[in-house]
């Protein structure tokens, strides 16, 4: 498949980056931090999206959803990206309707991913128990007990999970931490006996949660996929997540070497535009090149997730080690070329930095993804 | 069938027939390339009955018109012919800096005579050409070279100093920048001229490099005679050929950076020369520094082919032959600074066969060339600062 966009995913591009430009520009993101807002986006945003079918992209027509693909959604992401827009596009529309595509029965297919389309449903996954993402390691508990189970443990970095409607809680059944046998997936309510929410707002203004499960009965219907089998689909889940992820990253490298650049043409120093001296000319002419190297991964990732290609781990732990190490890359050079005033809380590319570790970090960042792509590899 | 199903089928056969057994293995570490010239000696039978074959079948040239010889192939024919030949794993008939640079120059900028005169040779591998470009004064400041050529009347006399002429000694024509008005701002005064290298006056010495090989000639121009009908295109137009010829030869280095599909990777070969260890490799640095390079490498090779990708669908260039030359030649010194890490002491032997006669170190020591041949990294750098950031 040639690695460019076609026609329909151009347009939706263009669309996205018309309403985010005039419904989602970095001064909403900073109204929503400074009004300490409790899910860190604005929900009349999220219905805005919800009725441009931005939550249907990735479900499949036959469950009312757009089947549009993974290359259409990551054009939305990458330009929230450019914006820095807050929604919960990447833990619902992304993340929760892969797995519950992914693993769900006709049931829970039938009745969650149509509650997600018409917006009537938002979506937590819940995977990390410790500083670091390592799906593996999952030792939270959830106990036969009855007809139902019984969960218990911590999840950590469960992203819009103060606020979400339904957790998607990622459980050991069976097995040791380590194993991928044994681990299984379950649904479970916010508000449920026995499930407290400790929401964190993270440095990028969004919110995040700590979410203690202290003896949560669930029926056995709320388990999603099969019990035991729940490795497979949160990993193919998760590969989906990083490279939209890496999307994001995409977004904010393209936006903070945008502004950068044109900063460089105004700022004026020694009687000379900044962006006269070569010593800066040669560095944002790698940092250039970096960022073209990123659009290739990106599409590639997209492409092969839409195609159910095999490589697709591989390609995901790619994308997402790359743009880690560029979106790193540009958000330091974005501060430095633009100096002290990139410093400051008032003006905005110091905003990209705070959007960029969030996203490196979460679900694995450059080590994480540089070790399981040689691990793929069979080194 | 569709007539590109009965080219594949005909090209099949014909491939079947014509290539030689010895000529279907892939060439490796240069042993087994064709060159082609009056001063070649072919190191096989095999080589030459290829050669001869593919040549007059102007399939060293397949998308050339066969008007002079080409094969007159459309892209996706010519694409079939290179599936076709990677089927069977044949070589090419012909490595050349006449196919590679002067023939596309003369396509675009030559007169129907130059075209008759030069790109058949070219095509059936008789003549070798080499570039007469940098001069011990006009390195990175090319368009600063001096050598030149006075207009006698019916023909030019050229003196002066070229280096890096790559296998001078070895070529049998040259194509050479040459300074025709010496009172006109540097670019404007320079012309493109064609002579034989064993006209009276050129003298070709081979510069021995640091990896024990002399790839490179400095040659000397004394009072050679160049013909007034072997200009390519005006008489003092030379530069606009030039940087043409030039964006040619970045993204020919350029393509150093990408690693033929089956060639073994470098986690591969690390993982077989240092072994691992419950999947992982027994030097966690060295593990680190192959699958950095592996992840910038894949990225690389991506972008080369979206480029491609976006040429073909009409979009806007994006990145640009200045980025994939300097991306592309600093991740093949990369390479070779981690292969020689993974070969470790035998590698560093000069000579005999533990080495491979010290392939990988005099490999490693020619890529340092690579950053500096077709323009530095840092004139890239240059380039893409000005042409595509517009910074002044």
């Amino acid at each position: 498949m040639a690695l460019v966009l076609n026609e329909e995913q151009q347009m939706l591009k263009e669309s996205a980056q018309g309403f985010l430009a005039e419904h989602a520009p970095i001064a909403e993101l900073r109204a929503q931090r400074d009004a300490g807002s409790e899910s860190g986006y604005s929900n009349t945003l999220w219905s805005q999206m919800v009725n441009m079918g931005w939550a249907a992209i990735l479900v499949p027509e036959e469950y009312g959803g757009l089947a549009f693909g993974h290359v259409g959604m990551a054009q939305i992401v990458e330009e929230s990206g450019r914006t820095l827009t807050a929604s919960p596009l990447l833990s619902t529309a992304i993340l929760g309707v892969t797995v519950i595509n992914l693993a769900g029965s006709e049931a829970q297919k039938t009745e969650l991913l149509g509650a997600i389309t018409g917006g009537e449903l938002t979506i937590a996954l819940a995977v990390d128990e410790k500083i670091h993402h390592d799906p593996l390691q999952i030792a939270m508990s959830a106990k036969k007990k009855g007809d139902g189970y019984l969960l218990r443990g911590e999840k950590r970095f469960v992203v819009d999970g103060g606020t979400a409607d339904k957790l998607i809680v990622a459980t050991r059944t069976a097995g040791n931490p380590g194993e991928m046998k044994g681990i299984s997936l379950f649904l479970v309510d916010r508000t449920a006996p026995g499930v407290n929410v400790k929401r964190t707002q993270m440095i990028d203004g969004r919110n995040a949660a700590i979410v203690t499960f202290t003896d949560v009965d669930v029926r056995s219907d709320a388990l999603l996929g099969e019990q035991d089998r729940g490795f497979s689909a949160l990993s193919a889940t998760l590969d989906a997540g990083n490279a939209h992820l890496a999307a994001e990253l995409l977004g904010i490298a393209q936006e903070s070497f945008h502004r950068t650049l044109q900063y460089m043409k105004e700022r004026k120093q020694f009687g000379a535009l900044i962006g006269s001296f070569q010593a800066l000319q040669h560095r944002t002419a790698h940092w250039w090149s970096e960022v073209e190297l990123c659009k290739s991964v990106v599409l590639k990732v997209m492409q092969s997730l839409d195609e159910g290609d095999v490589k697709s781990p591989a390609l995901a732990s790619i994308a997402k080690a790359k743009l880690c190490e560029v979106a790193e890359l540009s958000t330091n050079e974005a501060i430095q070329i633009h100096g002290g005033i990139g410093m400051t809380d008032e003006y905005e590319i110091g905003f990209f930095i705070k959007r960029a570790r969030p996203a490196q970090m979460l679900y694995g960042d450059y080590n994480y993804h540089a070790n399981r792509f040689a691990l793929i590899s069979g080194y | 069938m569709s007539d590109l199903q009965v080219f594949r089928q005909e090209t099949r056969e014909w491939l079947e027939k014509n290539c030689p057994q010895s000529m279907r293995s892939p060439v490796i570490a240069g042993q087994g390339v064709c060159w082609g010239g009056r001063k070649w000696i072919f190191e096989s039978e095999d080589q030459q009955l290829w050669l001869e074959r593919m040549g007059a079948k102007g399939w060293t040239a397949p998308d050339w018109p066969t008007e002079y010889g080409g094969g007159g192939l459309a892209k996706a024919e010519h694409k079939i012919l290179k599936e076709e030949m990677g089927r069977i794993r044949a070589r090419s008939p012909l490595d050349s800096f006449g196919i590679w640079m002067i023939g596309p120059a003369l396509l675009k900028f030559g007169s129907e005579e130059l075209k008759q005169q030069h790109l058949p040779p070219i095509i059936r591998g008789e003549i070798r050409w080499c570039q007469g470009y940098s001069e011990p004064n006009a390195g990175s400041d090319l368009a600063g070279l001096q050598s030149k050529a006075v207009d006698m009347g019916d023909h030019f006399i050229a003196n002066g100093q070229k280096v890096w002429t790559s296998y001078g000694d070895m070529a049998d024509w040259m194509f050479c920048l040459l300074r025709t008005d010496p009172e006109a701002k540097k670019q404007m005064g320079i012309s493109l001229m064609l002579f034989d290298m064993e006209s009276a006056g050129v003298t070709a010495k081979p510069i021995k490099l640091i990896s024990g090989s002399s790839p490179f000639c400095e040659t000397f121009l004394d009072d050679v005679r160049v013909e007034k009908d072997q200009v390519v295109g005006e008489v003092n137009q030379g530069w606009t050929i030039a940087k043409y010829l030039l964006t040619h030869e970045r993204e020919m280095i350029g393509g150093m950076g990408l690693t033929g599909a089956g060639s073994k990777t470098l986690g591969m070969i690390a993982a077989k020369t240092i072994g691992t260890t419950d999947g992982r490799l027994n030097d966690l640095f060295m593990r680190t520094d192959v699958a950095k390079w592996e992840i910038d490498a894949a990225a690389f090779a991506f972008t080369a082919e979206r480029v491609t990708d976006e040429a073909k669908a009409g979009q806007g260039v994006g990145a640009s032959s200045a980025m994939l030359k300097y991306y592309g030649t600093e991740l093949n010194k990369r390479r070779f600074e981690t292969l020689l890490k993974i070969g470790g002491s035998d590698d560093l032997i000069w000579d005999g066969e533990v080495s491979n006669n010290g392939w990988t170190a005099r490999t490693l020591l020619r890529t340092k060339g690579n950053s500096i041949e077709g323009g530095t990294s840092e004139v890239q750098l240059n380039i893409i600062a000005k042409n595509i950031l517009g910074l002044g």
